[in-house]
């Protein structure tokens, strides 16, 4: 039979569309497979975890491996759902897609810097916390004049465009402080080196790893005077409660056996202060 | 679908549509002073014009707008306002990515302007020079109204890149429709899909009219050879 090139376009497209949808399936039939993320992890010997890709100290994508302290977790949390290290896939979570990237079973976990709410619990569920962060600033070595939020005004900030660090400081200091909101914090580290910017402001823990990261070294400081509660959780599939009291136990174990403490000095500098184990909310 | 009535939709396409008209005007008058450039007897002028469009025509926008702020504004300290409020960051945001995208779009429409001096027969170029006009006196009153008369249709297809291209303009925090965007999927990340589509729709009205008025204008004053 021939075909005109019009035709033979459309059968092409035809067979392609086919083909994603067949794949499609297929991945959705392995999420589904199980219930239960405990029992489907160990049985796989495989973890899907989402975490950040661009975050000095808690989530890095360094060469071909991650570091990090949610990295660390991750990898504690794998070691006792049974799974291997070299089992663990790392995927890119950005905080817009973390709930999406959960519910449509592109990953088991994530473990980004995961601020536990009541609207993203609409979605997803939540095991934790295992560390509570709270917003902060980071200032210049020298700067002497920015010890608290009360210090504030007049300056000029710097966060994340339209993340809930740049919200606060919209709604808490309207008409105080100018706000300057980049698409990513390394643009606001770079305005605070040169002088332009006063502050970043975000929560403490992001802002440790920038303080501690190898190009910044002794050249930034966190202010040290949190003013929000950000309580870190881990977002699974909604209502898989089994999985959710595992990984409640598994972080407690975390602290109790003080790798917790071992995690956040490797990754943000013996000097850091390591403060106390959050309790965990979510059962 | 009722969280939308908590934010400034209408506020922020409002920025997006100040985008769009600032940054038109200065990038169709700097792109009809760049296709000038390029057709004018003076060879450092082709060169330069040359040159520009190829070089910025070829850089990305979201480099162009950072390097604004980065650059022009924390590094050179160029701010474009003299407010000393609290105020004068945005301000300056704004202004700083109004300039990147003229500089950016200008190219787009100086390549238009050059296709639509090109179909300009060279008889009439030669005529005026007959007549004794000098080249700016032929490029503005014989070849200009009759080349641009013929590129609505492109230029409306540059106008509609460039009202979707303001929204890079996030990227250095100028308040318009994709800072509100990122700012509702930080919040209502359980209705996503929902926000991409009232954001999507909401360019479409912006542009789908543009599109059709200009396509409806290209056909009245095209010149009929």
């Amino acid at each position: 039979m021939r075909l005109s090139p019009v035709l033979r376009a459309g059968a092409l497209v035809a067979t392609l569309a086919l083909a994603v949808t067949a794949c499609g399936g297929k991945s959705q039939q392995a999420a589904g497979g199980s219930d239960s993320l405990v029992d489907r992890a160990k049985a796989d010997n495989k973890l899907t975890v989402g975490i950040k890709f661009d975050q000095p100290g808690l989530g890095l994508k360094t060469g071909d491996g991650y570091t990090g302290f949610d990295v660390d977790v991750a990898k504690y949390i794998a070691k006792k759902l049974g799974v291997d290290e070299k089992n663990i896939v790392f995927k890119q979570a950005p905080s817009a897609q973390r709930e999406d990237l959960i519910a449509q079973g592109d990953v088991d976990l994530v473990i980004a810097t995961y601020t536990i709410n009541d609207k993203r619990k609409q979605k997803v569920s939540f095991a934790g916390p295992y560390f509570v962060a709270g917003q902060d600033l980071l200032v210049k070595t020298e700067n002497t004049d920015i010890t608290g939020p009360e210090t504030l005004n007049g300056k000029k900030l710097c966060s994340v465009t339209g993340s809930t660090s740049a919200q606060n400081i919209q709604t808490k200091f309207a008409n105080k402080v100018a706000l300057q909101q980049y698409g990513g914090y390394s643009e606001c580290v770079t305005g605070l080196l040169n002088g332009a910017i006063d502050a970043l402001s975000t929560d403490d823990i992001i802002l440790q790893g920038y303080a501690n990261a190898d190009a910044n070294k002794g050249k930034l400081k966190v202010v040290g005077k949190p003013f929000s509660n950000e309580p870190y959780g881990i977002g699974l599939k909604k209502g898989d409660t089994k999985t959710q009291q595992a990984l409640d136990g598994y972080i407690q174990e975390m602290e109790k056996d003080g790798s917790w403490s071992a995690a956040l000095k490797k990754n943000f500098g013996d000097s850091y202060k390591v403060p106390a184990e959050p309790p965990i909310t979510e059962k | 679908m009722d969280f939308l009535s908590n934010y400034d939709l209408l506020g922020a396409f409002w920025v997006t549509v100040q985008l769009t008209f600032w940054s038109a005007i200065g990038a169709l008058i700097w792109g009809v002073v760049l296709a000038g450039m390029r057709v004018s007897p003076v060879w450092l002028m082709r060169a330069f014009a040359t040159a520009y469009v190829n070089v910025v025509r070829n850089t990305p926008l979201t480099l162009l707008v950072v390097a604004a702020s980065l650059g022009l504004y924390q590094t050179l300290g160029v701010s474009l306002t003299t407010d000393t409020t609290t105020a004068s960051i945005d301000i300056t945001n704004f202004r700083l990515s109004v300039l990147a995208f003229i500089l950016y779009t200008g190219t787009f429409v100086s390549e238009a302007v050059r296709s639509g001096i090109n179909t300009v027969p060279v008889g009439q170029a030669e005529a005026s020079r007959a007549l004794g006009l000098g080249f700016m006196q032929t490029l503005t009153i014989v070849v200009l109204p009759q080349a641009l008369r013929s590129v609505v249709a492109p230029l409306a297809s540059v106008l509609i890149a460039l009202t979707k291209n303001t929204t890079i303009a996030s990227a250095i925090g100028v308040a318009e429709a994709a800072v509100l965007m990122k700012t509702m999927l930080e919040n209502e990340g359980q209705a996503g899909s929902l926000v991409f589509v009232v954001f999507a729709l909401g360019f479409v009205v912006l542009t789908l009219p543009v599109g059709l008025i200009l396509g409806w204008l290209s056909q009245k004053v095209a010149v009929k050879r």
